[in-house]
């Protein structure tokens, strides 16, 4: 429903964008991810029609961004990492405002107004003054505006930047309910944030997508890495670590406890033979987990171009 | 439909906020202040003189109220990044500008209806023409319009208020100069600076309560370049 082929973006000679395509359908909670400069913004722009490409297309439900941005921008809600609200005006006002600058009819927004409200969980608040609101309610005022109009894609930058725990944990809620029927597009650099709430990521690296799959997709590879902490000398734990068929590669360390500490890459998942080998040969398992977060694991691998996961 | 959701918009955070309520009272309060002071408590003079001297006053007011009024129009926009909702809307550029443009006007027009009483008060001893108040008014209106849109123009060009106001201010003051310029230079500029004064040639007609359909042209030009430049600015902001 919603596909973006080779878009490239240009801003003077510096490209921001180069050969974007991807291809996503209603339902979805799509994370984009990427370090600061990586192109996240400039995509979110584009898709939210403040920007043309400079090549490539965007089309929403076969409408062209390019050929009818007009047409297209009531399909879109957008909600910058700072809600953009009028201060002075109250949630219910501003909401319907916002309704009626997408194009809908008054009987049209009044008719959607409560259930847009409910979404957001804004209930309680309608009469308020938005300038009195708290942060985390206003980024609900902006998930309001962004969906009054009933679009295709919803485009949420940064939504839980700024917000407490309580607040982080209603938004993820917020935004899995918006994506019934649509696609939503999330961009934040909380990658547990991401993990927890989208189906489908897209990491940037340098303008290019380097990577797209969904989470398990992604961190597949990682799960082949683990750590171990073993009571034991640390040249005899790698001496046998090198000879197990399982292992593929095995870095250790002594510690001062006298134990050691080793991070091993596995030939395939098999982690609980592992673990069960390295008891029958005597060593003392005191510790086995996954070396580290798997999705922080391949984000910083992609986003540095160090490697090369999905 | 979007040039009015706009306009409405506009026009609520002026009536909502103290701002607006501050600048109408303030240009009212001293509008009074100087008709008693030039006109009604000036000595014996000719009603269509006290008609007059009001209309100077108000066309004074008139220019610094449009500039205080427009100043925060789209560069405030801006400042508060609430231009992302204009500019991810189906709403065309014109159309917001033109939005903004009615907001500033509808205020103006308020404020020109609570003059009214001076005018009227004119006839408790004196005597004018109906059309010449009319006349005068309607002069006011045009300046009115014409300031505004190079309000709206100035505001379109910043981020902040301050620098919107005081470009503004600037074209104002430099096209109100024309008159005093076009005397300094040689032609062709004595005739084009003659021209585009902005008050001596072009407001004194409906002060005195004389109509030219040239002065309307002119103010409607003003106007017309002003929404067009602004229209153009955000229409570039928007693709940039």
């Amino acid at each position: 429903m919603i596909e973006v082929r080779n878009l490239t973006r240009y801003y003077g000679e510096f490209a921001a964008l180069t050969d974007v395509s991807f291809k996503v359908t209603e339902g979805q909670v799509i994370g984009l991810l990427g370090r600061n400069g990586a192109g996240k913004s400039t995509t979110l722009k584009i898709l939210a029609g403040l920007i043309p490409p400079s090549s490539g297309t965007v089309t929403v439900d076969g409408i062209d961004m390019v050929a009818e941005p007009h047409r297209l921008r009531s399909r879109i809600g957008y909600l910058p990492e700072d809600p953009p609200v009028y201060e002075d005006m109250t949630v219910t006002s501003f909401v319907r405002h916002i309704g009626r600058m997408k194009g809908m009819s008054a009987s049209e927004v009044d008719a959607r107004l409560p259930e847009v409200l409910a979404t957001a969980a804004l209930g309680g608040r309608e009469n308020q003054v938005i300038g009195t609101l708290s942060h985390g309610y206003r980024k609900r005022v902006g998930i309001a505006q962004a969906v009054i109009a009933n679009p295709r894609l919803v485009i949420l930058d940064e939504p839980t930047s700024g917000l407490d725990p309580v607040q982080i944990r209603d938004m993820r809620k917020v935004i899995r309910d918006l994506a019934k029927g649509r696609v939503v597009m999330v961009s934040s650099h909380i990658l547990r944030e991401v993990e927890q709430t989208c189906d489908w990521l897209l990491v940037l690296r340098d303008g290019k997508l380097v990577a797209q799959g969904t989470e398990e997709a992604l961190t597949a590879d990682q799960n082949r890495k683990m750590q171990i902490v073993v009571r034991g000398d640390a040249n005899t734990l790698v001496e046998w670590l090198t000879k197990h068929p399982a292992v593929e590669d095995a870095v250790t360390r002594p510690m001062s406890d006298g134990t050691t500490s080793a991070v091993v890459t596995l030939r395939a998942d098999a982690r609980e033979q592992l673990a069960a080998d390295l008891i029958a040969a005597g060593f003392g398992l005191r510790e086995l987990r996954g070396a580290g977060d798997a999705l922080e694991e391949v984000f910083l691998g992609l986003a540095s171009g160090k490697a090369g996961a999905a | 439909m979007y040039t009015f959701t706009v306009a409405r918009r506009d026009l609520g955070a002026y009536l909502h906020g103290y701002a607006g309520y501050v600048i109408l009272s303030a240009a009212l309060f001293i509008t009074g202040l100087l008709f008693q002071v030039r006109g009604l408590g000036a000595g014996a003079q000719y009603s269509h003189d006290i008609l007059e001297t009001f209309f100077e006053n108000c066309g004074g007011l008139v220019m610094i109220t449009s500039i205080l009024l427009t100043m925060r129009s789209l560069a405030e926009e801006r400042q508060m990044g609430t231009d992302v909702l204009l500019f991810t809307s189906p709403a065309s550029d014109l159309q917001v500008v033109l939005g903004k443009y009615l907001a500033a006007l509808g205020v103006l027009t308020i404020m020109l209806a609570l003059t009214v009483y001076m005018p009227a008060l004119i006839f408790v001893n004196g005597k004018v023409s109906p059309a010449h108040i009319a006349t005068g008014y309607l002069g006011l209106f045009a300046l009115g319009s014409a300031t505004i849109a190079i309000g709206i123009a100035s505001s379109s060009l910043f981020k902040s208020q301050l620098p919107a106001g005081i470009l503004a201010a600037v074209v104002v003051v430099t096209m109100l100069l024309g008159w005093m310029l076009s005397d300094k230079t040689d032609a062709p500029f004595t005739d084009v600076l003659a021209y585009v004064a902005y008050w001596d040639k072009h407001f004194t007609t409906f002060q005195e309560g004389r109509l030219h359909v040239r002065d309307l042209v002119y103010y409607g030009s003003i106007t017309f370049i002003g929404l067009l430049f602004a229209t153009k600015v955000q229409e570039g902001r928007r693709w940039a």
